[in-house]
């Protein structure tokens, strides 16, 4: 048995290397082509080991007007429009969708189930398929080439709500009621009790929400004509198709490593929270 | 401290009344337990009190003032839950001190108050602890924290040592009656436990049903039960009920053994004796057939039925004994140890 067992561990790691090696090798790659310099990008063979030229295009491609000869704003400007998008989006949606949870569990108001139904209704209209509606509105509104425009149309969530109402029906009534005989009203029941219970839930939202956010192409592409305005997962596609030059390969794989970066550190930072909130039940 | 008055208190939910037409009054400063089986509607009854459910019809008076249609928090009581419903992410000390914030005490004053509930309570080790680091027996002194500190005119105990284990649970009842003494507030407890009950209570509101059948001290119900459901619900081992004729003076039992009795009435009636209550004598008329013993010890239970009948008969016999399982024993019973209930209502007759 000891035997047997020992194989399969070393199978199951081999497994897994390679699965890991996999993955992780278009990452290297993208990193190896952002450390050379252009003309070597454009030589065949393409090179497999990091060349000497990594800080150099860092600065070029973040502080610089990135790709030479086209009107691309720099690339730290599109990283601040895709985080402040991101962050709007996670923060607006978890908001809305905590505050209209707490108004559905907690409150019997007149047409309580009417407009959960509602909610649930939108589930079936994401951005995609309203997209020409929603852009008219938001046109009429003035807020093309905004912050508002980008992230308002994507911040109510059916989800997110479902999701704090599951969470708040784990708490057990006594909890309000212990509230309300120690003489705490609604919004001081929400932030002093419903809110630090709900923490690891927020943060889990939290991370899978700035993803999200981030990841968003469609309706940034539609809403946004300003260069100052783009966002980065838009860039990268720009700078493939800059017209009439051979494509600056060393430049656009830098800017995917930097718009890989903001994610992978909200994952980091808040992993012990986001697992939690995933999978601990216990009130 | 206040008393507490209630007056014809009705809960319906929907179509269904729960609690029917329920009166009572509690002096300043007394203890009295709401007991009846499960889902009789104790826990009801107590939240229309703290304010948590609404009041169909019928008042609810604290000291001199009507509460009907006043907040929780304006009634002046606190709470006890049966999961004692401390706040998770708060510590000991933030639980206890959380409803004297809302109320905007001074800091100074929350400080004093948290320190001497946590000495009365013996909790000062651990204020700085968060719950889930407590056992059960800590958590309950927590939840009695987070009422004492409220300084209230009524506490309001739903269950609250249900969660505990045995030993636990006989200790923190004699707790829970010193602290109540001591500080002299009145209070309400809801249980399901007629030993707890009896044990804790100045007086006894037996429900049944979303009725009061009896309310009164414990030796009250004990030895003048005022029907068939509270004799049968108070005492342990539990009351024997006979199917007899009362035939005026007398009563006739099933086999036709006759038992003096200053019973005026006539008809079928049932009568009720305390297994306690039945004294071993070779020419009485009360002939038990032996099925099972259970020696407890200082008493042994004899269970069997009524020589010649089905029906089922307990006596209680000092000490260890032995008895062959089909032996017959002849016990009478004193005349004040008779109960006699009617055959139908339930309800007793005089005497
Ligand atoms: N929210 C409610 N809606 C309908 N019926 C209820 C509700 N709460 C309690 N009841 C009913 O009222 C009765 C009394 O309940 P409760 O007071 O909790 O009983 P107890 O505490 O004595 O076990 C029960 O029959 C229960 O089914
Ligand atoms: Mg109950």
């Amino acid at each position: 048995m000891v035997e047997n067992r020992r194989w399969l561990d070393i199978l199951t790691h081999a497994v897994l290397i390679l699965g890991i090696a996999i993955v992780a090798l278009p990452i290297w790659i993208t990193f190896v082509a952002a450390s050379h310099d252009a003309l070597r990008m454009t030589q065949t063979p393409l090179p497999l080991l990091p060349g000497g030229h990594f800080w150099r295009n860092f600065i070029d491609t973040l502080l610089g007007s990135g790709l030479s000869g086209t009107e691309i704003a720099p690339v730290w400007r599109m990283l601040l429009n895709s985080l402040v998008m991101a962050l709007m989006i996670a923060t607006g949606k978890i908001a809305i969708s905590i505050i209209s949870a707490f108004a559905i569990v907690y409150f019997r108001f007149p047409f309580r189930m009417g407009f959960f139904w509602m909610i649930f209704i939108t589930l079936m209209l994401p951005v995609e398929v309203r997209i020409l509606p929603t852009f008219e509105v938001v046109a009429d509104l003035g807020m093309l080439n905004s912050y508002w425009g980008l992230t308002v149309p994507l911040i109510a969530s059916a989800t997110a709500t479902f999701m704090f109402r599951q969470v708040f029906l784990t708490i057990p009534d006594e909890m309000l009621e212990s509230a309300r005989v120690d003489g705490a009203g609604p919004l001081r029941f929400f932030w002093d009790i419903l809110v630090p219970l709900s923490r690891t839930n927020i943060a889990a939202l939290f991370v899978i929400l700035f993803i999200y956010g981030w990841n968003q192409y469609l309706w940034p592409l539609l809403i946004t004509t300003d260069t100052s305005m783009t966002t980065i997962v838009i860039s990268i596609k720009q700078m493939l198709e800059a017209a009439e030059q051979t494509p600056e390969w060393n430049i656009i794989m830098m800017t995917a490593l930097l718009a890989m970066l903001p994610p992978i550190i909200v994952v980091i930072t808040m992993q012990r929270l986001f697992v939690k909130g995933l999978t601990e039940t216990e009130k | 401290m206040a008393s507490i008055t209630l007056e014809n208190l009705t809960k319906s939910y929907g179509e269904t009344e729960v609690l029917h037409h329920v009166d009572g009054h509690i002096e300043d400063g007394e203890f009295i337990v709401v007991v009846g089986p499960s889902g009789c509607g104790k826990s009801t009854l107590l939240r229309m009190i703290a304010g948590l459910e609404t009041i169909t019809s019928g008042v609810v008076r604290i000291g001199e003032r009507v509460v009907n249609n006043l907040e929780p928090a304006q009634r002046d009581i606190a709470m006890v839950f049966q999961n004692y419903a401390l706040y998770p992410h708060m510590s000991v000390r933030e639980n206890m001190a959380y409803g004297l914030k809302i109320r905007r005490l001074p800091k100074s004053e929350i400080d004093r108050r948290v320190r001497e509930a946590a000495e009365i309570l013996e909790i000062g080790d651990y204020l700085d602890r968060k719950p889930r680091q407590l056992s059960g027996g800590q958590r309950q002194r927590v939840a009695m924290g987070r009422a004492i500190v409220r300084d209230p005119q009524v506490f309001l105990f739903d269950e609250p040592l249900s969660n505990l284990d045995a030993k636990l649970r006989v200790q923190m009842r004699l707790e829970i009656r010193k602290l109540q003494r001591r500080l002299g507030v009145t209070s309400i407890f809801v249980t399901h436990d007629q030993v707890e009950a009896m044990t804790l209570g100045d007086r006894l509101m037996v429900l049944n049903a979303g009725y009061v059948e009896q309310f009164g001290t414990p030796i009250e119900l004990y030895s003048r039960p005022a029907s068939l459901f509270v004799a049968g619900f108070i005492g342990s081992p539990a009351m024997n009920f006979l199917p007899a004729q009362a035939e005026g003076g007398r009563l006739r039992l099933e086999g036709g053994a006759t038992l003096a009795c200053d019973t005026a009435s006539r008809g079928p009636v049932t009568l009720g004796i305390r297994p306690e209550h039945l004294v071993a004598d070779p020419d009485g008329p009360i002939v038990l057939r032996v099925d099972v013993l259970e020696q407890l010890g200082a008493n042994t239970l004899v269970h069997g039925t009524l020589a010649g009948t089905r029906t089922e008969l307990t006596a209680s016999l000092d000490g260890v004994r032995q008895i062959a399982t089909g032996d017959e024993i002849a016990f009478t019973a004193a005349g004040e140890a008779l109960h006699i209930f009617d055959r139908d209502s339930g309800k007793r007759l005089e005497g």
